[in-house]
């Protein structure tokens, strides 16, 4: 019994483990510096915890297997072992905490947006995104560079102007309202999050960044892609029946494509 | 004291009930209404497990039909396809059913509520009326959550958590009146849960027998202690904010919806609400509620733990103060699940120091646990078998609070299947180890009979491993960014090319065997109940806490009038030079020999 438990414990502990060690299911691709600080972060905490998952486990299972047995005497009268205890309570504060402060720089990357030595670039690409039950909608401010004014009395989807736009406004004329993302490479993208109606949650994994969108609340991320290509945004805040397939796409492209990009959309809303 | 004491049990003492329905019913007897806890308990993981069954098989095949779901459930799965508002409907009253109905009335409504009495000395609880009433008030809010499943547009899709506006704005969902229901069970809940914690504490506090200092108090007790004063300053809080959810669906009130909103292109004219104070509200009830459900398992396991290595508690201390330290930490850690709800990045940080603070406890009582065991002489017995799962669940579900409590890793982490995999193995499966044992550990005091070692173990080998088949494979789909509670993986195609589809499926066989072998447990019971070996003494385990030198079952007031007095701590095992290897709480005192002082 001791043992079949013990190797249990082992088998299970070790089975568990084992795909992190290969990688069998690695983490997606990342397209930004900070994705890859996360990432550094996350492989830190894996290590750091994956030690003390198996150490734990294997003590558990070799006290299991070492006292389980039939052996003559009796069981030690011990109450406690206070050189151990204040070990192992100095060890545990100053990993988990130590990660927490190692962590600090990686998420104020993503979050202290604000702060003084993080000023946003100046020409950094703004980009509002607007969830709704169940698609996302991104607006761009279009040649002016500035967002118009939205009303709900204009929202209509048939017309296609989901986000009520005021089209009379001069900044909301030229004002690009598209289903599908596109940023240019290499430069710095904010993003302005907001809600329709319910929560939403702006998630692209490639970036190991993800945000609510919060009816009422602008929320705001920024980050700088580095790779080409096309990725997909989920929403990861349950938002009601439509949830699962509430998804678009973030599509990197160079400054050229981008721009070009830009163009069309803005030749189709002319039309 | 001890007159005092005297006092507070002729106060306590009430004649035993002649009728059917006093007696079992309408009961006000401590140990009648920890069974119907139990009771309620098992009827509700039963209902919970059909319900995540629906949920796993949703997720494996979404658009197979399955011919009985389609004649039962004409709407929800119209020719037996389930709808993805049907699949978050179970999902929503799976995790209701479990959170509250499950792990937040055996543990301490049932466990606590026939034990501690006893174990303290005591012929009841403080207030038997009271505790009563504490019972039907939770077994009508259960009635009414099932209410839910029945009504015009069925059971609530917002999930356990009910975040609004989605809960709030019948434009949103379907609606209809099932998300009422919900909250009206959740308010009865609350109250049933503070009219329960007052008992409790104030039980504690007050009956104690004659030498029973705090010091001495087994684990059990210290832990049903302070998971009361949790439920006592956590459910009020819940309560207020349920009360006021309902206000905004019924009464036109906008305490949670913002202006401004246009849902399904329907102009809504709520305003000035905030939902983000709902998530306040409601985690700092539901982080100490997660404590509230694991705290009674952590000291079953401890107590359980200590009985079969035969030796005593390691480090007892410590082991109090890490049950009162998690107990505190646990309200001021709420934040750490708003990580990515646009808080203010300041107040992230400070909530993720604290969190990693409250791991340090944590790891003090895995490591406290495992030096129990460490020099003694195991007898693996299936409440003991138990409580080692129990302890190599909670090392596994704790490690990965580790990541999430990191912002910074949690930004990736939030609201996958990662999350679904740490909260299932740590709050989930352990406590319900923990409720395993219990049963297993006292199940003779209750009905003087054992229960079955040979269908027992069988159990757990097949529980554990399965529970750890369902469970593992969960964290592997979160670190392939699969978010929670979506109804298929079809709309997303990274999850299908990294692979999640085949982890889906293996998780589904894993769940369907696993469920199958509760019912193992189920018979054990059953059979028990008629069959088991009747015990031949009123300590068969060799324990040493009170519960084991009254009759069994214990008579009505427990002690017979005879209330012992209290003279050796809770975990007296192999004392040297003692006649047996246990000493019992009322032993006479010199039954241990005199230690040296500083013990
Ligand atoms: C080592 C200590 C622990 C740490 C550091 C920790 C950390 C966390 C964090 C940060 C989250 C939020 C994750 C997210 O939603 O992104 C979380 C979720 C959760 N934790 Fe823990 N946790 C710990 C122990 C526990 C325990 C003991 C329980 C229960 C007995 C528990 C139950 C839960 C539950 C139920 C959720 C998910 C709630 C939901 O979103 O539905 N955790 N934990
Ligand atoms: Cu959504
Ligand atoms: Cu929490």
């Amino acid at each position: 019994m001791a043992l079949l438990l013990a190797v249990l414990i082992w088998i299970v502990a070790v089975g568990l483990a084992y795909p992190f060690i290969v990688d069998t299911w690695p983490l997606p691709d990342t397209i930004t510096e900070h994705a890859r600080q996360v990432d550094a972060q996350y492989r830190l905490t894996l290590w750091v915890t994956g030690i003390i998952f198996l150490l734990a486990q294997l003590a558990l299972g070799y006290a299991v297997f070492k006292f389980g047995r039939n052996r003559p005497g009796a069981a030690a009268h011990v109450r406690g072992n206070e050189r151990w205890e204040i070990l192992w309570t100095t060890a545990a504060t100053v990993l988990f905490v130590g990660l927490t402060f190692m962590g600090y720089t990686v998420w104020a990357e993503a979050r202290f947006t604000e702060s003084a030595n993080r000023a946003p670039d100046e020409d950094r690409t703004i980009v509002e995104v607007v969830g709704q039950q169940f698609v996302w909608n991104m607006r761009y401010p279009g040649a002016d560079g500035k967002f118009g004014p939205t009303k709900i009395e204009l929202v209509d989807d048939a017309l296609g102007n989901p986000l009520g736009v005021d089209r009379d406004h001069p900044d909301g004329k030229d004002d690009i309202v598209v289903p599908r993302m596109a940023v240019p490479v290499n430069r710095q993208v904010e993003l302005q999050l907001k809600s329709k109606d319910v929560l939403h949650n702006y998630f692209v994994p490639e970036l190991r960044i993800k945000l609510d969108t919060v009816p009422g609340i602008t929320g705001t991320l920024r980050f700088t892609p580095d790779k080409i290509g096309t990725y997909e945004i989920v929403c990861s805040e349950l938002c009601g029946l439509g949830h699962y397939k509430m998804r678009s796409f973030l599509e990197v492209k160079t400054q050229e494509d981008y721009d070009q990009w830009l163009v069309a959309q803005a030749e189709f809303l002319e039309q | 004291m001890a007159t005092e004491v005297a006092e507070h049990l002729e106060v306590h003492r009430h004649p035993e009930p002649t009728n059917f329905w006093t007696k079992y019913i309408f009961s006000i007897d401590h140990k009648v209404i920890g069974i119907q806890y139990i009771i309620l308990a098992i009827v509700a993981v039963f209902v919970g497990m059909a319900l995540s069954l629906l949920v796993r098989l949703r997720l494996v095949w979404p658009d197979k039909p399955i011919e009985i779901l389609g004649t039962l459930f004409p709407v929800g799965a119209p020719e037996g396809v389930m709808t993805p508002e049907f699949y978050l409907a179970m999902l929503t009253m799976h995790g209701t059913m479990m959170v509250f109905m499950v792990l937040t009335t055996a543990p301490q409504g049932g466990f606590g509520n026939y034990i501690l009495p006893i174990q303290i000395g005591a012929a009841d609880m403080a207030f038997p009326t009271l505790n009563m009433l504490s019972f039907w008030t939770t077994f009508v809010s259960f009635v009414t959550l099932c209410a839910a499943f029945f009504v015009q547009g069925g059971a609530p899709i917002a999930g356990w958590t009910a975040y609004p506006p989605l809960s709030a704005l019948d434009e949103a969902t379907i609606g209809g009146y099932g998300q009422d229901l919900w909250l009206l069970s959740i308010a009865f809940f609350c109250i049933g849960s503070l009219l329960g914690a007052l008992n409790f504490i104030v039980t504690t506090l007050q009956l104690r027998a004659k030498g029973l200092t705090m010091m001495r108090l087994p684990l059990t007790v210290w832990t049903w202690f302070v998971t009361a004063i949790l439920g006592l300053l956590a459910f009020g809080v819940l309560l207020s904010a349920g009360v006021l959810l309902l206000m905004d669906r019924l009464g036109g009130t906008s305490f949670f919806i913002p202006g401004g909103l246009l849902v399904n292109d329907i102009p809504i004219d709520h305003t000035g609400g905030s939902p983000i104070l709902w998530q306040h509200l409601f985690w700092f009830f539901g982080h100490p509620e997660v404590y509230i459900a694991i705290l009674p398992g952590m000291g079953v396991t401890s107590h359980i733990l200590a009985t079969f290595a035969r030796k005593p508690v390691f480090g007892y201390k410590a082991m109090v103060y890490a049950v009162v330290a998690i107990g505190a930490l646990g309200f001021v850690v709420w934040g750490h699940h708003m990580f990515v709800s646009g808080m203010s990045p300041y107040s992230g940080f400070v909530f993720s120091v604290l969190t990693m603070c409250i791991g340090v406890p944590s790891a003090i009582k895995t490591f406290n646990w495992i030096g129990t065991l460490w020099g003694g002489k195991i007898r693996f017995t299936t409440p003991m078998l138990y409580s080692i799962g129990f302890v190599s669940l909670f090392v596994t579900g704790g490690i990965s609070g580790i990541f999430l409590g990191q912002p910074s890793v949690d930004l990736f982490f939030h609201d996958t299947y990662f999350v679904v995999a740490h909260f299932h193995l740590i709050m989930g499966v352990a406590a319900i180890f923990g409720m395993f044992a219990g049963v297993a550990f006292w199940f003779p005091k209750f009905f003087g009979r054992m229960m079955s070692e040979g269908m027992g173990k069988v159990h757990f080998w097949l529980t554990f491993l399965g529970v750890y088949a369902i469970f593992g494979p969960m964290h592997y789909l979160g670190v392939i960014a699969h978010p929670r509670r979506y109804a298929e993986t079809t709309s997303v195609d990274y999850l299908g090319a990294a692979g999640a589809n085949e982890i889906h499926y293996f998780v589904t066989m894993a769940a369907m065997i696993t469920v199958t072998v509760q019912c193992l447990f189920l018979i054990n019971v059953v059979w028990s109940l008629f069959k088991g070996k009747r015990v031949t003494s009123d300590n068969p385990w060799e324990a040493t806490t009170l519960e084991w030198v009254t009759a069994t079952p214990p008579a009505h007031d427990n002690f017979e009038g005879r209330i012992p007095t209290v003279n050796h701590g809770p975990y007296e095992f192999s004392v040297p030079g003692a006649p047996r290897d246990y000493v019992m709480q009322c032993n006479a005192p010199d039954a241990a020999p005199a230690r040296k002082s500083g013990e």
